[in-house]
């Protein structure tokens, strides 16, 4: 008998191996679908100067995803976390998020990145087509920029246009009512900083247009000492200041204000004052600055957002971060829209997310709102007040209008060339 | 964007009250910055090793006092607790690592130290957490600013100026007067020589280490209540210090309070002048002594 074929492995069955060992390398998370748990990988920063961002951005996705579980998982399935340390390098970040999905069989991502990660994490979503939500980057042109728009991305973070346009309108009308034209800025030196500040101040001129800003000061991100700042802006006598420092730079910044009686001689609006890493830590916190809500258990004034914050005291002996109800949001999305897509698919979740309202703490009526056409959260609750120095630290926070931001925003938008 | 504003760094200079805002802002800032790069410039003098380190005991002083104020609520056992727990700290590293070191080669040196100022943040970060602290204000100067000729000067920041030139007079007297002091200098100048007349050079290596930590712990200390704390927190200091060291002369003291002060001075002078030019300022001082003076100010020739 003639043999036509050789033994061992044909041509075409070689081909077809090759081909499925293509797809498997090319696309693993396809061939582990089936897998009974569903793993969501998570690059954020878990170490150095800002490891608070990572560590509160983690305790919270780990409260939310307890309740998933114990209600049965998403369409069945357990989520299991794999959270990894970028410290807050963007290739790091980059690099991460990329073996956790080929590697590690991540499904989803979670991005609990700052903005400078932030972007590189949405390229790698871009190149591998996995669904992943931004947590933590508040930078607006990561989805107000069409060039940045992919289906699979999301964020689920307040943004720096919308704290601008509330802020502005809050503080034009205490600039007004009180008379307050000359103002001082002191913003950290660098992008975020330079961008808050000049969107802060080009509102606030809109809005009471007799204001003119007298003194800025930059100082470095992570500057120890600000007295020369102090001094210089005490020199200018200002009747208000605005600032945007953020974190251990803040509450510095307070302390060295503070013995030069600075509260007591201008109105001090101070965005990010009112976040529970720098109201508990600054042991002498002057009365009545000025502060955007960042997460405080009071506002929105409901006994979910208060039972919300108390249980995440209770679990972790602190109180949670602005970066905690993103985070937490981002859980209470996917859960929704996987039950809604009735899968756990990428794509059909991402069909979902596109213009999912859901029911939730953080929101200024008690929902919050994926914006279809640019993937980002809306209708969270944003405001300011002034600060007392204990319990509950901001007891009255004035809602800002979401009509009115989403109406300057759209401007904005267009005046960036983005619309 | 104001890039160069002269007539407010005129305007300044023109006003007594400017004059001594500005004056005693760039006081504390120097004085702080003394104490550190005194202790960096006393063991590079004695030991001939660059401490990279050094900005790990300024962070450790910090973090004493504030444990200390919050047991005990005295403001003086905090500072005290901030220098003398940096000093046992320094003499340690210095008796079971540093001394390892000596003479060999720099870049041996240099990763010991740096692998120290990962280890000290870390163990920071182990002890007190990752993230920031504040200390507070002891309530005897939560008190209004005094007025000196218009200008407003905090009455901490007199404290604070008042210890760091005494501990810059005690430390210059006893160098140059006390008998232990020229033992010290004598090591400097001939390490084996003084070995050979029947000094233990390893206690006073160990004992200048611990001196040099005990002074960044005070300093680190004395900023403690008007500067957060996290870990990491001493290397921006160590930076600057770098640059009174080398605008001052590597082993000279009295290079190290004029470099201080002057970087001091630049700082608080130059946030009128120059808004967004205050840093590279500083460069720019340090790069045009090292033209100028490749030694430093004070700084002897090396042979």
């Amino acid at each position: 008998m003639k043999r036509t074929r050789k033994p061992g492995i044909s041509r075409r069955s070689t081909l077809a191996l090759m081909g499925t060992g293509a797809v498997t390398f090319a696309a693993p998370w396809v061939a582990r679908a089936q897998a009974k748990t569903i793993k969501i990988g998570m690059p954020t920063i878990l170490s150095g100067r800002v490891a608070q961002l990572g560590t509160s951005s983690r305790n919270a996705v780990m409260l939310e995803v307890e309740k998933v579980n114990a209600a049965g998982g998403l369409a069945g399935r357990q989520i299991e976390m794999v959270i990894r340390d970028s410290k807050g390098q963007p290739q790091e970040a980059a690099r991460i998020a990329r073996e956790l999905v080929n590697t590690d069989g991540c499904e989803m991502l979670l991005d609990g990145e700052a903005s400078s990660g932030s972007f590189a994490v949405h390229e790698v979503a871009r190149d591998l087509g996995v669904l992943c939500i931004h947590t933590c980057s508040e930078a607006s042109s990561l989805t107000a920029d069409p060039k940045q728009h992919i289906p699979n991305a999301f964020r689920c973070v307040r943004q720096g246009i919308h704290d601008s346009i509330v802020g502005a309108g809050y503080a034009a009308g205490i600039a007004k009512a009180k008379g307050l034209k000359k103002w001082a800025t002191c913003s950290p030196d660098y992008a975020y900083g330079r961008d808050t500040t000049g969107e802060f101040v080009l509102y606030l001129k809109k809005f009471a247009p007799d204001v003119e800003i007298i003194s800025e000061s930059w100082p470095k991100l992570f500057q120890p000492d600000y007295t020369e700042v102090v001094t210089k802006i005490l020199q200018a006598k200002p009747q208000a200041l605005y600032s945007c420092l953020w974190g251990g730079d803040l509450t510095s910044y307070i302390d060295q204000a503070n013995i030069y009686a600075m509260f007591t001689q201008m109105e001090v609006f101070a965005v990010n004052m009112a976040d529970y890493t720098a109201l508990t830590v600054v042991k002498n916190l002057p009365k009545g600055i000025h502060s955007g809500d960042r997460y405080i258990k009071t506002f929105p004034p409901t006994p979910e957002n208060a039972a919300w914050g108390d249980a995440y005291k209770a679990k972790y002996n602190e109180y949670p971060t602005n970066w905690s109800w993103q985070n937490a949001t981002a859980v209470m999305f996917l859960n929704e829209a996987v039950k809604k897509a009735g899968s756990t698919d990428g794509k059909k979740v991402a069909e979902v997310l596109t213009g999912l309202t859901i029911k939730c703490p953080f929101g200024a009526d008690g929902t919050v709102t994926m914006r279809a056409d640019d993937h980002t959260l809306v209708g969270y609750a944003i405001g300011w007040g002034t600060t007392i120095p204990q319990e509950p630290y901001v007891p009255d926070v004035k809602a800002g209008d979401w009509k009115a931001i989403f109406e300057l925003e759209a401007e904005w938008k267009k005046s960036k060339g983005y619309t | 964007m104001i890039l160069v504003d002269l007539d407010a760094l005129a305007s300044c200079l023109a006003s007594p009250s400017c004059l001594v805002t500005q004056t005693t802002s760039g006081l504390i800032i120097g004085m702080l910055l003394f104490l550190v790069a005194v202790g960096l410039t006393l063991i590079f003098g004695v030991l001939k090793v660059v401490n990279f380190s050094h900005g790990a005991f300024y962070m450790f002083g910090a973090y004493f006092a504030m444990t200390a104020y919050q047991l005990t609520g005295s403001f003086a056992l905090a500072i005290l607790s901030g220098a003398a727990g940096t000093a046992i700290l320094g003499l340690i590293f210095e008796r079971v690592f540093m001394s390892r070191v000596y003479g060999r080669d720099v870049l041996m040196q240099l990763l010991v130290c740096y692998a120290f100022v990962l280890i000290f943040d870390d163990v920071v970060r182990m002890i007190w957490g990752p993230e920031f602290k504040s200390m507070g204000m002891p309530a005897a100067f939560q008190v209004p600013p005094l007025f000196i000729a218009g200008g407003v000067v905090p009455p901490y920041y007199l404290l604070l100026i008042g210890v760091a030139l005494a501990a810059a007079a005690i430390l210059g007297l006893g160098l140059a007067r006390s008998r232990i002091g020229k033992v010290i200098r004598a090591a400097a100048q001939n390490p084996g020589m003084v070995s050979a007349l029947g000094t233990n050079t390893g206690l006073i290596y160990g004992g200048v280490f611990a001196l040099g930590g005990m002074l960044a712990g005070l300093a680190g200390a004395l900023a403690a209540p008007v500067r957060s704390l996290t870990p990491g927190m001493g290397f921006s200091v160590l930076i600057e210090s770098f640059i009174v060291t080398v605008i001052g002369g590597m082993g000279s003291i009295l290079g190290a309070l004029i470099g201080a002060l002057l970087i001091g001075l630049i700082r608080s002078f130059g946030s009128l002048g120059f808004p967004l030019f205050t840093e590279g300022l500083m460069y720019l001082f340090m790069v045009i002594v090292l033209v100028s003076r490749p030694t430093g100010l004070f700084g002897k020739e090396v042979a």
